[in-house]
C-alpha cells in the first residue's frame, strides 16, 4: 500500500511535467492547427533560463585578499558576487538560493518573446502547408534551438538546485498514518505538483472566463467563420503561441532542480509529450492534463520492482505500449473532438 | 536495357558509373594542396554515403510515394545491424548470411509495425512509428540485453562459433576471402585515390537497390503508391485497397533500411542501440527531404550531401579556422574564427539544422527542385521532366 | 427486378431519422433520378449503396446480391462506380495516370503487387485509357497535371475514370452542381452520349430539374427521408406531392 501511495507521488511530478507541455502543443495544435515539433525545445529553453539567471546572479567581483594566501603561496583570490555587494551579504545569498523561483519572473517575458518570434518569423508561413511540411521545419528548428544551447552551456548536465528551503523531504507516509520513513517525498516535487496545478487552472480559467480566451475557443472550433466575424483571430493566435511558449518555457524552469538541464532533456521530453497530446486527443486540453498525470503516473508504477519483476522491461515501454493500444482502440484519443485530425 | 526504356536506361547508365567512380569524384583535390581537406574519398565516407544512400532510396518509396512520414525506420537499421552481426558470429563472417538474415529480419519487424502503424495515417501514423522505435530502441537497452548486449553493443569474438567458417577463414567480414577493409591505393599526379573492397561491395548493392527502385517507380504499383499520397479516397471508390499497398511500401522500406543496417554491420563488425535511436530515423528524413521526396535520384543525393558535409564541417577546428582567415586583422580574424566554429566541428549538427529548415522553407522539392528551377531560370526547356515522369 | 434494388431502408443518426423506409428500384440500362428537396436524404442513400454508409435495417441489392457492410473497393469491384458532387481525381497525377489507374483496378482487383513491368508495357491498358479520354475529348490534356484542370474538366476525367471501368452501374451525386449553363448542357450531353453507346445504368443525384427532365427515363422523389413517388418523368411535373413537398420546402 505505501509502495503504491509512494509511485503515485512519484508519478504526478513527472505527470506534471508531460501535462504542462502537452497543454501547450495542443493548444497551438487546436488554435493554430501546428504541429509543433520545437515545443520540447521550450522547455528546455525554460530549463536553462534557470540556468541562465543562477549564472547571472553568480557574477563575481574578483577582489585579492591579501591576508590570507593559497597552498601554492600567492594571495587568495576571493569571488564575491555583485548581488552580495550590493544587497549585503545575507540578501545576497538568499537572492542567488531562491534564483529558480526568481528564474519565473526572468523567463516569462522571454518565453513569451521567443514564442512571438517563432510564430511571426516562421510558423505563420506554415500554416497552409501541409503537416508533414509543419513537423519538419519544426524538428529543425528544434535541432537549431538545442544546438545552439549546447553551443554556449556545453552537453553535460548543469546542476541547478532549488532554494535550500525546499531541500529536504515531507514525510508523508507519517501525515496520512503510516510509519516513519516509509513514503517521504522531497518537498521541491510537491512545489512542482502545486505550481503545474496553478498554471493548469491559469490556462483553463483564461481560456474559460474571458472574451479573449472566448474567441480562441472558438477559433478552435471553427477559425475560419470567427475570421469572418471581423475579428483579427491571426494576432490572438500569436498572442496564444506566446502563452503555449511561456507555459512549457515555466514548466522547464520549474522542473531545472528536478533534472539537471541538459541541451537533449528536450528532445526526451518531447517525444513522449507527443504521445501525451496523442493519446488525450489531439487538441483536446483536459485530454492532454488527464493523459499527462495518468501516464506520469503509469510510468512509475510500471518501475515498481513487483512488476518488473513479472513483465521485465514494462517501465522502458509502458507510456509507448499505452499510447499505441489507445490509438488502435480510441483513434481520437481519450477525449479527442470529432474533426479534429482525422484521417 | 533491363525492362527500362531509353531514357530510364540511359539514367541508369549514368548513375553507375557515377557511383563506380565515387573515388575519384570525391577526391577532386591533389593531396598536397591546401583543399586537400576537402576530400572525401576515403573508405569509410564514401561507405557511408553508399549505405545511406540506399537507407533514403528505401525511405524514399515509402514516403515519397505514398506520403506517409515514419520517424521510426531507425529501428530497422538496427534489426539490420543485430541480425547480421549474430550471423557473422554464428555463422560465418562471410557477409552474404548476415545481409540475407538482415533483410528478411527487419521484413519481419517492418510487416509487424507496419500493420499496427498502418492504421492510422496523418501524424498518428509518424507518432504511432516514433512509440515503436523508441520501445525497440529502450528495449535493446534493457530487456534485449541477452541479445544486444545492452550498452556495450554487439561485437564478433574470436571466441564466437562461426559453423560455416574454416581454420583459415579470415576474421573479419568478407566476401569470399575479400576482406570489407581491404584497399587499393592509386597514388597519380599528386592525388591519391583509394579503391577499396567494402565500398565497392556497397556500391553494387547500392546500385541493385536503386535499379529496384527505378522498377518500382515505374510500376504499375508505383503508380498505386502514388495514388495513396494523392487520394485515397478516391482510391478505394475506384475499387482498390490502399492499405496493402501501404503496408507493401512499407515493408519493402523497412527492408531496404535493414539491408542498409546489414551493410553498416558488414563494414565494421558491431551493433549497438544508438542505431535505434528516433534522431538516426530522423537523419535519413532530412536526407529524403534535403535531396527531393519522391524523386528517383534526390535521396541519394542528400545522403551523400550529408555525410559528405558532415564529414568535412566536422573535422574543421579552430586551428583550420585560423590558417583561413589568418589574412585578416587579428581582432576580425578572432571574430570569423568564432563564428566559423560555431558551424563546424562539434557545431555541424546546427549547420545540419538550419540546412534543412532552409530547405524545407525555401526549396520544398529539395536539391532536385533547386536543379530544375536552375535548368528552367537558363531557358532550356526540359522535356525530359514532363509530368509523366515527375520522378527523376 | 431492376439492377439495383433498395428496400425498406432505415438510417437514422442519433435522433433524427436520414432514412424511412425507402424502396427504390433502378431498372437495368436505364437513367434513374433521385431528386427531393435540401436535407430530403439523397446523399444518405447514395451513401448506402457505396458502402460508407450502413443503413439501420432494410436491404440493397446489386444484382442480387446484397452490398450491405462490403466495403467501396469490393463495391466498385461488382461493377459499381461513383461520380462525386466535387469531383475526386488524383490531383498529382497526369490526366492520363488518372485513367490509367481504374483500368488496372479493373484488370488486377483490388490488390496487385504489380512491380514487374514497367506501366509503359501496358500497352492493352494505356490504348484502353487514351480511347477513353479520346471519347470524352480529353486526349489534348493528358499529360497534364490534373489538378491544373478547369472544375469541368476534373468533373469530366472523373466521369472517364469511372467509365473506363465498364461499370453495370453508375452512381451521379448532382454531375452538374455550381456549373455554367453551357457546362451543364455539354455534360447532359455526354451522359445521353454515354447511354446511348454503353447502355450504362445510371442513378443520378440531382438538383436541376432541366438535367433531371433530359435524361431521366424515370424518378423517385425523396422527401424527409421517404420516397414519396417513383414514376416516369411526364408524371412527375404535375404530381400534387412533389409539388407539395417542393414548395413546403419554399415556404419555410
Amino acid at each position: 500500500m505505501d509502495q503504491i501511495i509512494l509511485q503515485l507521488l512519484n508519478g504526478l511530478d513527472k505527470g506534471s511535467a508531460y501535462a504542462l507541455i502537452a497543454l501547450g502543443l495542443t493548444l497551438i495544435f487546436g488554435t493554430l492547427g501546428v504541429v509543433n515539433f520545437a515545443h520540447g525545445a521550450l522547455f528546455m529553453i525554460g530549463s536553462f533560463c534557470a540556468v541562465t539567471l543562477q549564472k547571472i546572479l553568480k557574477i563575481s567581483q574578483i577582489s585579492i585578499d591579501e591576508t590570507k594566501v593559497d597552498f601554492l603561496g600567492n594571495a587568495l583570490k576571493v569571488k564575491t558576487p555583485y548581488v552580495e555587494i550590493w544587497f549585503g551579504e545575507a540578501t545576497g545569498q538568499m537572492i542567488i538560493d531562491w534564483s529558480v523561483p526568481l528564474a519565473i519572473i526572468f523567463s516569462i517575458p522571454i518565453m513569451l518573446f521567443i514564442g512571438w518570434a517563432m510564430e511571426r518569423g516562421l510558423i505563420k508561413h506554415f500554416y497552409n502547408r501541409p503537416h508533414a511540411d509543419q513537423i519538419l521545419v519544426t524538428f529543425g528548428l528544434a535541432i537549431v534551438m538545442q544546438e545552439i544551447i549546447k553551443q554556449f552551456f556545453g552537453a553535460n548536465p548543469i546542476p541547478t538546485p532549488a532554494p535550500d528551503f525546499f531541500k529536504g523531504s515531507f514525510d508523508f507516509g507519517q501525515f496520512i498514518g503510516f510509519e516513519v520513513n516509509k513514503i517521504i517525498y522531497p518537498y521541491w516535487r510537491i512545489i512542482y505538483f502545486i505550481f503545474s496545478a496553478i498554471i493548469i487552472s491559469g490556462v483553463f480559467s483564461f481560456l474559460r472566463f474571458t472574451t479573449f480566451g472566448m474567441v480562441v475557443r472558438a477559433g478552435m472550433v471553427d477559425r475560419e467563420t470567427v475570421g469572418l466575424l471581423g475579428i483579427n483571430i491571426d494576432k490572438r493566435f500569436t498572442i496564444m503561441f506566446g502563452v503555449a511558449a511561456s507555459v512549457a518555457g515555466l514548466a522547464g524552469v520549474m522542473y531545472a532542480p528536478i533534472n539537471s538541464p541538459n541541451f537533449h532533456m528536450g528532445m526526451d521530453f518531447l517525444v513522449l509529450s507527443f504521445v501525451v497530446v496523442v493519446v488525450g486527443g489531439m487538441g483536446s486540453l483536459p485530454g492532454a492534463v488527464l493523459a499527462g498525470f495518468m501516464l506520469g503516473i503509469l510510468e512509475s508504477f510500471a518501475s515498481m520492482n513487483e512488476i518488473k519483476s513479472i513483465l521485465p522491461g514494462i517501465d522502458q515501454i509502458i507510456i509507448y505500449l499505452v499510447a499505441i493500444i489507445i490509438l488502435l482502440t480510441r483513434p481520437r484519443g481519450l477525449m479527442g473532438k470529432k474533426g479534429v485530425m482525422e484521417d | 536495357m533491363l525492362g527500362l526504356n531509353k531514357k530510364d536506361s540511359k539514367f541508369l547508365i549514368i548513375v553507375i558509373l557515377l557511383t563506380l567512380s565515387t573515388p575519384f569524384v570525391m577526391q577532386p583535390f591533389s593531396e598536397a594542396s591546401a583543399l586537400s581537406q576537402f576530400n572525401g574519398g576515403y573508405p569509410d565516407l564514401m561507405q557511408r554515403v553508399a549505405i545511406f544512400g540506399i537507407f533514403a532510396i528505401g525511405f524514399n518509396i515509402l514516403f515519397g510515394l505514398t506520403g506517409y512520414l515514419s520517424f521510426g525506420h531507425a529501428a530497422f537499421l538496427g534489426v539490420g545491424s543485430y541480425s547480421a552481426v549474430w550471423m557473422f558470429k554464428l555463422l560465418s563472417m562471410n557477409i552474404i548470411p548476415g545481409i540475407v538474415l538482415a533483410v528478411i529480419m527487419s521484413g519481419i519487424f517492418a510487416l509487424l509495425i507496419g500493420y499496427v502503424s498502418l492504421r492510422r495515417s496523418g501524424i498518428y501514423f509518424s507518432i504511432l512509428t516514433l512509440a515503436f522505435a523508441q520501445m525497440s530502441y529502450n528495449l535493446a537497452y534493457s530487456v534485449l540485453t541477452p541479445i544486444t548486449n545492452g550498452e556495450t553493443g554487439l561485437q564478433v569474438r574470436p571466441s564466437d562459433v562461426r559453423l560455416l567458417d574454416g581454420a583459415n577463414a579470415p576474421d573479419y567480414p568478407n566476401l569470399f576471402g575479400w576482406t570489407m577493409s581491404t584497399s587499393y591505393k592509386w597514388e597519380v599526379w599528386g592525388h591519391l585515390f583509394t579503391f577499396n573492397v567494402g565500398f565497392y561491395v556497397c556500391a553494387f548493392i547500392a546500385i541493385c537497390a536503386f535499379y529496384l527502385s527505378l522498377r518500382i517507380f515505374r510500376s504499375p504499383f508505383g503508380l498505386m503508391l502514388r495514388a495513396v499520397k494523392s487520394n485515397q479516397n478516391r482510391m478505394s471508390y475506384t475499387g482498390l485497397n490502399p492499405r496493402p499497398y501501404t503496408l507493401a511500401a512499407f515493408v519493402i522500406s523497412g527492408m531496404y533500411a535493414g539491408l542498409a543496417g546489414g551493410l553498416l554491420a558488414s563494414m565494421d563488425p558491431l551493433a549497438g542501440a544508438e542505431r535505434m535511436q528516433w534522431t538516426v530515423g530522423g537523419e535519413v528524413v532530412v536526407m529524403t527531404i534535403l535531396g527531393g521526396a519522391g524523386t528517383l535520384l534526390g535521396p541519394v543525393l542528400g545522403a551523400g550531401a550529408i555525410k559528405y558535409l558532415e564529414n568535412i564541417f566536422s573535422k574543421i577546428n579552430e586551428n583550420i579556422l585560423h590558417g583561413w582567415f589568418d589574412f585578416l586583422p587579428e581582432g576580425m580574424e578572432n571574430f570569423f574564427v568564432w563564428l566559423f566554429a560555431r558551424f563546424t566541428g562539434d557545431g555541424w549538427h546546427l549547420t545540419l539544422g538550419l540546412l534543412f529548415m532552409m530547405v524545407v522553407i525555401f526549396l520544398p522539392g529539395g536539391l532536385m527542385e533547386g536543379a530544375d528551377r536552375i535548368r528552367k531560370r537558363f531557358g532550356r526547356k526540359s522535356d525530359d521532366n514532363s509530368p509523366s515522369n515527375p520522378a527523376e | 427486378m431492376g439492377i439495383l434494388e433498395v428496400q425498406n431502408v432505415n438510417k437514422s443518426f442519433g435522433g433524427l431519422k436520414a432514412l424511412q423506409n425507402v424502396n427504390l428500384s433502378v431498372e437495368e440500362g436505364t437513367i434513374h433520378a433521385i431528386i427531393g428537396p435540401n436535407g430530403a436524404g439523397k446523399s444518405t442513400l447514395l451513401n448506402c449503396f457505396v458502402g460508407k454508409l450502413m443503413p439501420d435495417t432494410g436491404s440493397v441489392l446489386f444484382n442480387g446480391q446484397s452490398l450491405l457492410g462490403k466495403k467501396p473497393y469490393d463495391i466498385n469491384q461488382m461493377g459499381v462506380s461513383r461520380v462525386f458532387q466535387t469531383p475526386e481525381i488524383f490531383g498529382d497525377l497526369t490526366v492520363l495516370e488518372n485513367v490509367l489507374i481504374p483500368c488496372f483496378a479493373k484488370r488486377d482487383g483490388t490488390f496487385r503487387m504489380h512491380a514487374i513491368e514497367t506501366v509503359e508495357d501496358e500497352v492493352d491498358i494505356r490504348e484502353k485509357a487514351e480511347k477513353m479520354l479520346i471519347d470524352v475529348d480529353m486526349a489534348d490534356n493528358m499529360q497534364m497535371t490534373a489538378s491544373s484542370l478547369s472544375r469541368g474538366d476534373k468533373r469530366r476525367l472523373e466521369m472517364a475514370m469511372c467509365l473506363s471501368q465498364d461499370p453495370q452501374l453508375l452512381l451521379l451525386d448532382e454531375p452538374t452542381a455550381g456549373m455554367a449553363r453551357a457546362d451543364t448542357n455539354n455534360t447532359i450531353g455526354l451522359l445521353a452520349r454515354i447511354q446511348e453507346r454503353r447502355h450504362i445504368t445510371m442513378a443520378i443525384i440531382e438538383h436541376d430539374m432541366h438535367v433531371v427532365f433530359s435524361l431521366a427515363q424515370k424518378i423517385s422523389v425523396l422527401a424527409q427521408g421517404t420516397v414519396i413517388v417513383e414514376d416516369l418523368p411526364e408524371n412527375i411535373k404535375g404530381h400534387p406531392k412533389v409539388k407539395e413537398a417542393y414548395l413546403g420546402e419554399a415556404a419555410e
